[in-house]
């Protein structure tokens, strides 16, 4: 079964499908992208179990002939990191679908917005999240990287909020900033490995044996290095290249915020475990302390930036910042227990804040503000949203029983075992995690009810059945994973121990079982 | 005395250019002899006629590779892909030049000097439109062929006046915004004869070093000549100053917006697309035959004016507020992309082949949209006039959009694979600095096509957003060929790649 490539392709006929039904026929259009979404996720549960957990590093393969000329071609093929990230977009990508289901209607002031052009560029972007994670070409991969800002700029610019422009041309800009640099470096990548191995290719297993045969030379490796760091850093996004996240985080609409924040931003660290460490591993020893500087920075910097918004949106932006600090440690700390634990914590990451995201969407549609001074003991009225958000702030500041805290514990561990130092600045961006997230959900939902928000007839409706189906399965994942994360780490382990040997490090990676009881 | 010893002629492989300057003179005839109802039929059918033709001489003739009428005309595989990309842009432009409907008479008028709403003008707009567009522009283009072929420097001087002359007149004929029309055809005129005093001074100099102005000749007079260098450094800058002003490129380029802006919309295209190729097709000829072997003298200097090319072209694209004058930077910054072709020599001159059919398909979808956006005064080209578009003409803005991503090299259209192609062999000709400020220039330059779409999708509508006209069948067309052209060779572009690795190097023997 051609999994990987029809995973790509029917959401991408979906989505031309999406963008021909009538303007006037908004529900055709999302019946349609949920069906497809759906769809999806069904191919990817059976991909997933097509997998074999232990088998070979890559699996799932395909390759078709593209442009022979340059050696590109339709590769396929996952390892247990895309694996589990692709399964992360999968099932987001539906939910967020539900989520969005009125996000795109005439709220009265966007004008004439085009419904069934939301979604389309929803399932696009499913089919380029998808093709960037499952590519095992690097100029797929890099085809896959570019493509993906298009509908996402056009998400940001034509359906988000009042600085939807700026936002969007900032973060396109950004993007391309960092994809310019590894087109460099996927050019220099290519006639180094034309020359090294005689003929053009761009297949990934090819170079990664060239490279880790030394056929890349040690000063190109740096330079090839930093043109792929560059974008990945960009895209994470590390400090101090993280400025234009909490503007286009804070101006989607939340749908879409929760996939930029909760997958596209993924994007990032995997292709530094993906490209950056087996292509290049001289070059990623040499720079793993300004890489471990920058991450730890971000941890702290996002953390403490988090505590002084005022803006919802914003916020999660914020802390989304701190996180990829903690991803990024665990990458540049070069041991298979804080790899392992950054893998993981791209998936449950993903969850907690793809949840919040939603979750903030409710509210802010609710109350047509995302100033979290508009709110104040919406608590009251909103019992059962209000619990959903206090799980998913839970979640995102790492609470033991939530699924980040596995993966969070486990950064920290395997970092710790390496240099105390980073692992101990770092833990007190936990304790900061715990100020901003209390602080927010104190502000919102609890304390005196704020006058103007008892006017509001939204305000006083709870979760509708639909928003329920949304965050349920969400509530679900971040609990079970929180208490039993084995399945995952049976599928990201093996992967991260062959990244781990091709920088030659070879610590015994965490078993399953203690990585269960933690 | 000695009998002149008449060289001896290859007429097929002339055979192209000859159709092409026989069209373009009968053409003259028609506009002297048909009645004046009958012109504007007859001229649009013997001009496509006579391209076809010299396309399909092209196609027969594709395996030739020879030196005919004494080494002043040199056919070869690059030689005959350019003169074929010439055709086929030149084909596709003239949709827009015969476009009759948009505007009553065409784009053009004959009499470009009337005064607006003079007494000769109104008689002037009853009238059928100007047909002597067409003659000059067979001889524009058949100048332009020429100029790919020449063997010699003086012959690629008089092809470098035969392809201008006819522009600097088509420059000034505008029925609209008849002064910045004029004052464009004179700014090109002044400066175009300029450039055209240094190609011949440098021709000379050259001469004077190498006893020869063939460029062969020139190649082998350059390792054996007892002559003082500087002959040959000035003789090669001068040279080089005149074809660069061609080209575009910074610091020769001033001319560029203001033509590009004043010139009708359907001559701008045909310049974007089919000057540039000739441009490029002379710059690669005579730097890959003549000077290959003192490559080292130059390609720092070349080198350098590449990177001002690139990154004076993007930076000043984004200050503009003209869709017109947006493209013309454009047209620079790619001008320097080009130049990282030529800087690489022969590593990379399929891909600088490649890389001006796919430059030249975008950009004239591109101008052929612009014709569209009118109000009562013509075409609306202020960018600020161009907000909102989105929303009364969504299948507009989309192919704009997407011819705009396309200049922004985006995956999936020819401006990626066409960057790729060329930063590719540029990097594997050890030109590893000139690809890195191409990328990055290139992160500069998205910046005001991202603008336009803005304005296109995200900005409310002006008080008085103009209309998206309707054309004829011939607009439409050509925006059907930029479109389809931008999107096939982003995605299926191997044929052309297989066809351009085909042609070789240029016949240096």
């Amino acid at each position: 079964m051609k999994y990987l490539s029809l995973m790509v392709v029917i959401p991408l006929l979906g989505a031309l499908v999406t963008a021909f039904v009538p303007k006037h026929k908004p529900k055709t259009a999302k019946i349609v992208a949920l069906v497809v979404s759906v769809i999806v996720l069904g191919f990817t549960i059976a991909a997933a179990f097509a997998f074999e957990a232990g088998g070979d590093r890559l699996q799932l393969s395909e390759s078709y002939p593209w442009i022979p000329q340059w050696g590109l071609r339709f590769s396929f093929a996952v390892d247990g990191i895309a694996l589990v990230l692709i399964g992360l977009s999968a099932v987001l990508v539906p939910l967020v679908i539900l989520a969005s289901w009125k996000d795109a209607d005439d709220d009265g002031t966007g004008g004439r917005r085009n419904v069934p052009t939301f979604f389309a560029l929803i399932l696009a972007l499913e089919a380029t999240m998808i093709g960037v994670f499952a590519a095992s070409d690097v100029l797929l991969f890099y085809i896959f990287f570019e493509v993906m800002l298009v509908p996402m700029y056009f998400l940001i610019g034509s359906y988000g909020g009042p600085r939807r422009q700026y936002a969007a041309v900032k973060f396109f800009l950004y993007s391309l900033v960092g994809g310019m640099l590894m087109l460099a470096a996927v050019i220099g990548l290519w006639v180094t490995a034309k020359d090294g191995l005689g003929h053009a290719t761009f297949d990934w297993n090819e170079i990664v044996a060239l490279a880790q045969g030394g056929g890349i030379p040690g000063d190109l490796q740096k330079w090839l290095f930093l043109g792929f760091f560059a974008a990945f850093a960009i895209k994470a996004p590390f400090f101090p290249f993280h400025t234009w996240l909490p503007d286009a985080g804070g101006a989607a609409p939340a749908g879409a915020a929760a996939l930029l924040v909760g997958v596209l931003d993924k994007v990032g660290t995997f292709g530094i475990l993906r490209y950056c460490l087996p292509m290049f591993p001289e070059a990623s020893k040499y720079f793993a302390p300004l890489a471990i500087a920058l991450s730890l920075i971000g941890v702290l910097y996002g953390a403490l930036l988090a505590v002084g918004q005022t803006d919802l949106k914003r916020l999660v932006a914020y802390t989304s910042i701190s996180h990829f600090g903690f991803i990024g440690i665990g990458i540049f700390a070069f041991s298979s227990q804080a790899a392992t634990g950054s893998v993981l914590y791209m998936v449950n990451h993903g969850l907690a804040t793809g949840l919040l995201f939603i979750v903030v969407g409710f509210l802010v549609q609710r109350r047509g503000s995302q100033s979290i001074a508009d709110f104040g003991g919406a608590g009251k009225a909103l019992p059962l949203l209000s619990g959903v958000f206090f799980i998913a702030g839970m979640a995102s500041l790492a609470l033991p029983g939530t699924s980040p805290f596995v993966s969070e514990f486990l950064v920290l561990i395997g970092t710790f075992s390496v240099n105390k130092t980073v692992a101990i600045l770092a833990a007190l961006g936990m304790v900061l995690a715990a100020a901003y997230i209390l602080w927010m959900y104190q502000r919102t939902m609890q304390g005196r009810l704020n006058p103007k928000l008892a006017e509001l007839a939204p305000m006083k409706k709870d979760l509708s059945l639909r928003e329920k189906v949304v965050v349920a399965p969400l509530v679900v994942l971040i609990i079970a994973l929180g208490v039993y994360p084995k399945p995952l780490l049976d599928v990201i382990e093996p992967a991260v121990s062959s990244t781990m040997t091709d920088i030659g490090v070879s610590d015994p990676a965490p078993t399953a079982a203690t990585g269960a009881e933690k | 005395m000695n009998d002149i010893q008449l060289p001896a002629i290859d007429y097929a492989a002339l055979l192209p250019m000859l159709i092409v300057f026989g069209a373009a003179c009968v053409g003259i005839l028609v506009e002297a002899f048909a009645p004046r109802g009958w012109r504007f039929v007859i001229q649009v059918s013997l001009t496509i006629g006579g391209l076809v033709a010299g396309l399909v001489a092209i196609i027969v003739n594709r395996d030739l590779e020879i030196t005919t009428i004494g080494g002043a005309v040199t056919v070869d595989g690059p030689g005959l892909f350019l003169q074929g990309a010439i055709i086929i842009l030149g084909i596709v432009s003239l949709g827009l030049i015969a476009e009759r409907r948009l505007e009553r008479g065409g784009p053009f008028v004959a009499e470009a000097a009337h005064a607006a709403n003079s007494d000769g003008d109104k008689r002037q707009e009853r009238e059928p439109g100007a047909t002597e567009v067409f003659p000059l522009t067979l001889f524009a283009i058949a100048g332009m062929m020429l100029f790919c072929v020449s063997g010699d420097l003086l012959t690629m001087f008089v092809a470098l006046e035969v392809f201008s002359l006819p522009l600097y007149l088509l420059c000034g004929l505008a029925r609209r915004r008849r002064l910045i029309s004029q004052e464009a055809a004179l700014k090109y005129f002044l400066l175009g004869a300029f450039a055209s005093a240094f190609f011949l001074y440098g021709v000379a100099l050259l001469y004077g070093y190498a006893g020869t102005v063939s460029l062969t000749g020139i190649r082998e007079g350059v390792l054996q000549s007892e002559q003082s260098g500087i002959l040959l450094a000035a003789g090669l800058a001068l040279l080089a100053i005149g074809l660069l002003f061609k080209a575009a490129a910074v610091p020769f380029h001033v001319w560029t917006p203001d033509v590009y802006q004043g010139a009708p919309t359907p001559v701008t295209a045909l310049m974007a697309a089919c000057t540039k190729a000739a441009a490029f097709g002379g710059l690669l000829r005579v730097f890959n035959v003549a000077f290959e072997t003192t490559a080292w003298d130059w390609q720092p200097v070349l080198a350098t004016v590449a990177i001002l090319t690139m990154v004076v072209g993007s930076i000043l694209a984004v200050a503009q507020t003209d869709i017109k004058r947006l493209l013309a930077y454009s047209s620079v910054a790619n001008a320097g992309y080009l130049l990282v072709g030529v800087v690489s020599l022969n590593g990379a001159v399929g891909s600088s082949l490649f890389y001006l059919i796919a430059y030249g398909f975008s950009v004239l979808g591109a101008f052929a949209m612009v014709t569209l956006v009118r109000d009562s005064e013509g075409e609306a080209t202020h960018l600020s006039r161009w907000a909102g578009l989105g929303k009364g003409s969504p299948l507009f803005s989309a192919l704009f959009t997407f011819l705009m991503l396309g200049f922004a090299g985006i995956p999936l259209t020819s401006g990626f694979t066409s960057k790729f192609a060329l930063f590719s062999s540029a990097w594997d000709s050890d030109q590893s600095v000139l690809v890195i400020v191409g990328v990055l220039s290139s992160v500069v330059l998205a910046f005001p096509y991202l603008k336009v779409v803005v304005l296109l999708w995200l900005n409310p509508p002006g008080e008085e957003t103009p209309t998206v006209s309707v054309p004829s069948m011939l607009t439409r067309a050509v925006i059907f060929a930029g479109v389809a052209v931008t999107f096939v060779l982003g995605v299926a572009p191997s044929f052309l790649l297989d066809i351009v690795a085909d042609a070789g190097p240029f016949l240096a023997k």
